[in-house]
């Protein structure tokens, strides 16, 4: 969906950049660690033995004392507690607020019924992706967003400079950074059970994508059931203040079986859950057609267009992309991002991996990457050239692991 | 030995998904324990260990490489009868996030490989300086083994890049 991992694999081993290699177990940080931002949980994950790395302009846990294979293997079988504070929440608030939005991203926001959310790209005059964001409709005057921690200074200059002329022309938005928040995912099949402890409300009526603000934990907090492993569970947005109380208090509801989890197996279950990276899968120069977001385009908006780069993305809505987003399946080594994707001779080179990782709970390698369109198809045999071997690869459906979604039945 | 028993037993533990508690219980204490340094190797900075027999060496990762890098699911070999330079990188082993070139303490010829590890990665992390051994070189210049550490001067290296 959304999420600024992006250096995440520069942080984890320097492992896109291979002709520096990257030497064994040394994942020292030379970064200037004084100049990071820190959320209100940094001792708190030092202190329960977390491996912090520079990460979007903070310092963020990577993992804690169990493995990346176990934190995601127990988020699908428990539940996993995430600090996401790194991540940027705005509100967009005014009679014009909505119109406005709609001039930046390709959803439809308008027909969003209130105290319901979507995921959503902000794009460029070329039609590409310059951020991915979940986007809640809190009232008709006021909208609730998410948008990645790495993404955030460019996406908050977009919409100053958006913003001053729709403003000028007398129009009511105004917007509002929530820096006084810190969030908090809890996902998994124990997020339910837990934060139902913790709130009055029954949470049995508040499905995927629903929003409501709710004292949790006697403090009143953004829930969002979203989320980014494709497992169930909910963003708590919360006043920073009690952040630490808030994170405590989940931990011990969920009874050592919602354990915290960090940047790394956050990625793992993404990735396994088909959930596009910022920076890795989505770029400035790929289309929400090409990767696949074409369902995030609300039926009204492509007739009308009206959102950035609308011309170029609804061509190719009519007439097809020239690359598409695929999943993909591959022996041998793991092919992570930036490695060439060939046809099934070898010979000619189809697109690049943008994601890649051994997905802990299928045991094989996953990835996700761009192909020539017509290469695209579920089943088609390619190539993955990985430290000049080419392995085997077979173009796969995402989600890679069934997405557990709480929907409507 | 108990210590032994312990990884082998997370390692059927992990293979059981199901079971979750006794998963979590034995990563907890498994993560509290300190990197074992055997006294009779020798060690490179950069995280390997070496075992001279005679002319001959076996080449492996250290337990606190291993530890570093987490779960190995990935190892790439050189061939047999590959020459391998000291201070050259001569494999590489994944991890579920980062691949991490291994590089060799001592010059030589490739004897022999640990296939084993091939087909079953979770050896290095399970026996690093057993049977989770990657490479056997015919040494091409024993001198090179004086540059190398010794367990305790290891021990120091490990102590003091890990803060």
């Amino acid at each position: 969906m959304r999420r600024a991992c992006w250096r995440l694999a520069a942080a984890l081993d320097r492992q896109s950049n291979r002709k520096e290699g990257s030497s064994l177990g040394l994942r020292r940080c030379y970064a200037d660690e004084a100049a990071l931002k820190k959320t209100v949980l940094h001792d708190f994950h030092v202190a329960n033995g977390a491996k912090m790395v520079p990460f979007a302009g903070w310092s963020m846990p990577l993992m804690y004392k169990d493995s990346i294979m176990d934190s995601t293997i127990n988020c699908r079988s428990n539940g996993s507690l995430f600090d996401v504070s790194h991540m940027c929440g705005l509100s967009l608030k005014g009679r014009d607020a909505i119109p406005f939005l709609e001039t930046l991203v390709v959803g439809d926001i308008a027909a969003l019924p209130a105290g319901t959310g979507t995921l959503s790209v902000f794009t460029n005059q070329k039609g590409g992706i310059i951020d991915d964001t979940v986007i809640t409709k809190v009232k008709d005057d006021h909208i609730y967003l998410v948008v990645n921690a790495g993404c955030r200074d460019k996406d908050l200059e977009h919409v100053d400079s958006q913003l001053s002329a729709y403003k000028a022309s007398g129009k009511d938005v105004t917007y509002h950074i929530h820096d006084e928040r810190s969030l908090l995912a809890l996902q998994g099949p124990l997020a339910g059970p837990v934060l139902q402890k913790l709130v009055q409300e029954d949470l049995s009526h508040v499905y995927f994508g629903d929003f409501k603000v709710l004292k949790v934990n006697g403090v009143e907090c953004f829930v969002t059931r979203t989320g980014y492993t494709g497992e169930d569970g909910f963003e708590i947005s919360v006043p920073s203040e009690h952040g630490l109380e808030l994170a405590k208090a989940i931990l011990e509801k969920g009874e050592d079986k919602v354990r915290l989890t960090g940047l790394g197996a956050r990625d793992s279950l993404r990735l396994e859950a088909g959930l596009c990276l910022y920076g890795n899968d989505l770029e400035q120069h790929i289309t929400p057609i090409e990767a696949g977001l074409t369902w995030t385009i609300g039926k009204r908006r492509r007739s009308e267009g009206g959102f950035l780069g609308a011309d170029i993305i609804l061509t190719q809505l009519k007439e097809g992309p020239p690359r598409r987003r695929v999943g993909l399946i591959s022996g041998g080594a793991p092919a992570r991002s930036h490695s060439d994707i060939l046809d099934e001779s070898g010979s000619q080179q189809l697109g690049e991996v943008t994601s890649g990782a051994f997905s802990p709970c299928l045991k094989k390698n996953i990835a996700m990457g761009y192909v020539a369109s017509g290469k695209h198809k579920e089943g088609t045999t390619v190539k993955v050239s990985v430290r000049g071997k080419l392995n085997e690869a077979v173009v796969t459906k995402m989600p890679f692991v069934p997405t557990r979604y709480y929907k409507k039945a | 030995m108990a210590l032994r028993t312990l990884v082998t037993r997370t390692a059927a533990a992990l293979k059981q998904r199901c079971q979750p508690h006794l998963m979590q219980s034995i990563t907890v204490v498994l993560s509290r324990r300190y990197s074992s340094v055997p006294d009779d190797l020798k060690y490179s900075k950069s995280h390997e260990w070496v075992k001279v027999d005679g002319d001959t060496a076996v080449i492996g990762i250290t337990d606190h490489a291993q530890h570093e890098l987490g779960d190995v699911v990935f190892a790439d070999l050189p061939d047999t009868g590959t020459s391998v330079s000291k201070g050259d990188a001569f494999a590489v082993v994944e991890s579920v996030k980062a691949a991490s070139d291994v590089y060799s303490p001592v010059s030589g010829q490739v004897l022999d490989i640990n296939a084993t590890v091939k087909d079953t990665p979770a050896l290095v992390n399970k026996a690093p300086f057993t049977d989770g051994w990657l490479i056997k070189v015919q040494l091409s210049d024993k001198s090179e083994l004086d540059s190398l550490l010794d367990a305790a001067k290891y021990k120091e290296h490990v102590e003091h890049s890990s803060h």
